[in-house]
């Protein structure tokens, strides 16, 4: 595929990605903080994401998974794991973990327990679109092209 | 001077400075790494300098080493090691730098607890780049009251573009900085001229550091003058200080009546508790707002410290902070040289201050009980000489450290005592809190440092007897750990303790020693003797003798401080005995030493009982030095030192809890003053379990 085509995919890619609700204005933010002498920063910054949000959720289901359901602990994982979804802009796993630390005040077994779930699922959703965006990053640039900005419209 | 350095980030040149806010020297503070991450590059893409680190403990740490390298901390709210809070109550008040909080949360709760413990802003996660382009604001507002016409000069001046003058207030500012940081003397702050950009009128003043010992002296003049009355032109003549401005005294004391104001809070919760106390000073009840202190709840853990006045403590915020910071100074204390000394304030009745010298807090950090041990000394100090008045001074909350927290334990001089017994908490040995008063200094027991425990200050007499049961401890070998640990307990009470007893005015600020006490002993996480528990009471304790002895020597010594505590409420001076002994209690050496103690302090009058507090705590950390003093003045120096300790001591471990042992020495000593006889004060009540101290009798 040439380059022009795979930055016009790059492009409507990512703009999906927004539209979509995965990721927000955030995500933006990071993208123009990468530059030159940053060139890598958005691939670390996901990339540190990913290895964190792994452990965290490890770790809440492991503390779900308890007979005594440690709310506390349970709570400051997904108070986490908001905090670094939200500064990446990965705004669905965000809005689950708000949900999720709802019920986790309500101490609701049950529904903590669906309320992981799905996290894991945004999560999951997220890291793979990223992934491909990334991929698609590049490989415009292994071909060459240059990375388009994006401009949304927000 | 150059600013290169300073500038970090930017080019070094004059430039660099004029370009304020560009290379603003920020240090960023956040466990997750992302956000850390995250932050670290807006900042950069702000032009600031960063610096990043996600341990709390850390930061501090590099703070202390060079408060002059940075102009501004963010911090986040939750962090595993440290709370952020607590971080931001220690940066505000050791290097009183603008510390911006970030939260996820956006809960009023939290913003509120923000701001009243000092922060310059609050802002919500995700941070977005036009939020940090503002930032520097609060390190210009923070400068103003140095020297208002200089920021406006120099505000002037940039805004017109004054290439030519360098940024006065970061030009400057740094220059000041980095100058006293040099020099450091800790009676004056420089006023680093700058490098001569710009004329002196725009020049910023350099930015004061509040040294342990100036604000020692600044406590002893507000207290001489009266809170009330203190303006700070009266403050500054009084204190005497080149290079102090009366800006800086103003400013200075804004926060002290902040920190004051907080500790009331909390003391009144546990004035309600403690009544009997009467403590007044807030400080002290702050000061068992240990909130800085590694939650003195841990220490009320053993149930001893009657729980309640140690949670009330945490509103006070400031002292709170300053316990932890006490406390952590207590720890850090290591090079110990609690200067108890301060005790000079003790002596007078510190009615503002518990001036507790923070000096006894040497910032044992190592020895943990170390703190206390400079502590005890002062509380010995508080105790000898005014008793009520001491305490009140710990209270102040200076320095939950002043308590006398020995930390010092190793050199822990903790001089307590003003009045002259100022045992220095020999760290090595046991803090032999040597009643300042006119114990003999056992000291010589102890080794190192005759601890003068000075708690016992109240009688004069006892005193000895307490110190030298408490030199009997030390003998017993325990003096050696024990000395640590249990000399904790003589620190605190400088509320409660303040020689319980003898200090018969009240000490309440006694009170707050055992507060504080308790804290520490709570701090003192080290052993269960959660003599701070007991601690608790002392702010009942009030005059009662300083139940300080438990407070905090680790446990142990709380442990026995609410054994004193407890007596002390009732008979001030009975308790002190007890209070020795509860401070013995310690757990193991401890009890022993009341043992002795308790004959002796039978004898001896009410003073020993800060003996007693050598407590041992045994450990690690604070030796709350049992400053028996018994009088306040033990405290009050402690007090003092507490606050200074708060300033100096990093709280190393955070908070460990040993630095309250410090405190919980003096506070043991202050109670163990007063008791030598009393037998044991612990009743139990105060939780003590392992050591029953108040069976120590």
């Amino acid at each position: 595929m040439e380059v022009g085509q795979m930055q016009r995919r790059l492009v409507d890619y990512t703009k999906s990605l927004f539209m979509e609700g995965f990721l927000d204005a955030q995500f933006l933010q990071l993208q123009q903080l990468q530059d030159e002498s940053n060139p890598d920063f958005v691939v670390e910054v996901v990339s540190l994401f990913f290895d964190d949000s792994e452990k965290l959720l490890n770790d809440l289901t492991m503390a779900l998974d308890q007979p005594n359901v440690d709310f506390k602990k349970v709570d400051a994982h997904v108070h986490q794991l908001k905090g670094s979804s939200s500064s990446i802009g990965a705004q669905r796993v965000k809005n689950a973990c708000i949900a999720f630390r709802s019920f986790c005040e309500e101490q609701n077994i049950d529904a903590t327990l669906r309320c992981l779930q799905q996290v894991k699922q945004e999560y999951y959703l997220v890291k793979n679109k990223l992934e491909t965006m990334l991929r698609v990053k590049q490989q415009i640039v292994a071909a060459g092209g240059s990375i388009p900005m994006i401009e949304l419209g927000f | 001077m150059t600013m290169e350095e300073k500038l970090g980030g930017s080019n070094g040149e004059d430039g660099g400075r004029d370009r304020f806010p560009i290379g603003m020297r920020v240090l960023a503070v956040d466990d997750d790494p992302i956000c850390l991450k995250v932050l670290e590059n807006l900042l950069r893409k702000c032009q600031y300098h960063v610096t990043t680190t996600n341990q709390a403990i850390t930061a501090l740490k590099m703070l202390r080493e060079n408060r002059n390298r940075y102009d501004l901390v963010i911090s986040d709210v939750n962090m595993p090691d440290m709370d952020g809070f607590k971080l931001l109550e220690l940066v505000g008040l050791e290097m009183d730098l603008p510390v911006i909080m970030l939260s996820a949360h956006s809960d009023t709760k939290l913003v509120m607890k923000g701001i009243t413990h000092g922060a310059c802003d609050y802002l919500l996660k995700p941070v977005r780049i036009e939020e940090l382009k503002n930032i520097w604001q609060h390190v210009v507002r923070k400068k103003k009251p140095d020297s208002k016409d200089q920021i406006n000069a120099s505000n002037q001046d940039k805004s017109r573009g004054g290439t030519g003058e360098t940024g006065p207030t970061s030009s400057s500012s740094d220059q000041k900085v980095s100058k006293k940081r040099k020099d450091q003397s800790e009676d004056e702050d420089e006023e680093g001229d700058d490098n001569g950009h710009e004329d002196p009128s725009t020049q910023k003043k350099p930015r004061v550091v509040w040294s342990v010992e100036l604000h020692r002296k600044f406590v002893s003049a507000v207290n001489q003058l009266g809170l009330e009355k203190a303006v700070p032109k009266k403050i500054l003549d009084l204190m005497n200080v080149d290079g102090l401005t009366r800006e800086n005294v103003a400013s200075h004391l804004q926060k002290y009546r902040l920190y004051l104001k907080r500790l009331s809070s909390v003391a009144t919760q546990q004035a309600n508790m403690v009544a009997a106390l009467g403590s007044k000073d807030p400080s002290y009840l702050r000061m068992g707002s240990l909130d800085g202190f590694g939650d003195f709840r841990t220490l009320t853990g053993p149930g001893r410290i009657s729980s309640a006045s140690l949670s009330s403590y945490q509103p006070g915020g400031l002292f709170g902070r300053l316990n932890s910071s006490s406390a952590l100074s207590l720890r850090g204390i290591s090079s110990g040289v609690i200067q108890t000394g301060h005790s000079q304030t003790l002596n007078n009745p510190i009615n503002g201050f518990g001036k507790i010298q923070p000096a006894v807090v040497p910032a044992n950090q190592n020895q943990n009980g170390t703190l206390f041990q400079g502590i005890p000394t002062s509380i010995n100090q508080l105790s000898q000489n005014k008793p009520t008045n001491h305490f009140g001074e710990f209270n102040r909350g200076n320095d939950p450290n002043a308590f006398g927290v020995a930390t010092n334990f190793q050199d822990a001089r903790v001089t307590v005592g003003g009045s002259s017994n100022t045992l220095p908490v020999s760290s090595g040995n046991p803090l032999l809190l040597q009643s300042n008063t006119q114990q003999t200094q056992h000291s010589g027991a102890f080794g190192n440092q005759p601890s003068s425990l000075g708690v016992t200050s109240l009688n004069q007499e006892p005193f000895d007897m307490n110190v030298r049961g408490s030199s009997n401890f030390l003998d017993h070998g325990r003096c050696s750990e024990n000395w640590q640990s249990a000399v904790q307990l003589s620190s605190f009470p400088s509320n409660a303790l303040s020689a319980s007893e003898t200090f018969s005015h009240e000490q309440l600020p006694s009170n707050n020693l055992q507060e504080s006490i308790s804290w520490t002993s709570s701090h003192l996480s080290s052993s269960p003797l959660d003599l701070s528990s007991s601690m608790a009471n002392p702010a009942n304790l009030e005059d009662s003798r300083g139940n300080i002895s438990q407070v905090g020597l680790n446990n142990n010594v709380i442990q026995n401080i609410d054994c004193t505590t407890k007596q002390q409420w009732g008979d001030s001076r009975h308790d002190y005995n007890g209070n020795m002994n509860n401070s013995f209690s310690r757990g193991d050496s401890l009890v022993p030493a009341s043992g002795p103690m308790m004959d002796q302090s039978n004898v001896i009058s009410d003073k020993m009982n800060d003996v007693s507090l050598f407590s041992q705590f045994s450990g690690d950390s604070t030796y709350v030095v049992p400053h028996l003093d018994g009088e306040k003045s033990a405290f009050g120096t402690k007090s003092r030192s507490n606050d200074d300790f708060l300033f100096e001591t990093k709280p190393q471990n955070g908070f460990n809890q040993n630095s309250f042992e410090p405190l919980e020495n003096i506070m043991m000593s202050m109670i163990k003053s007063d008791q030598n006889n009393e037998t044991p004060l612990m009743d139990g009540e105060f939780g003590f379990d392992a050591y029953s101290l108040g069976s120590c009798i």
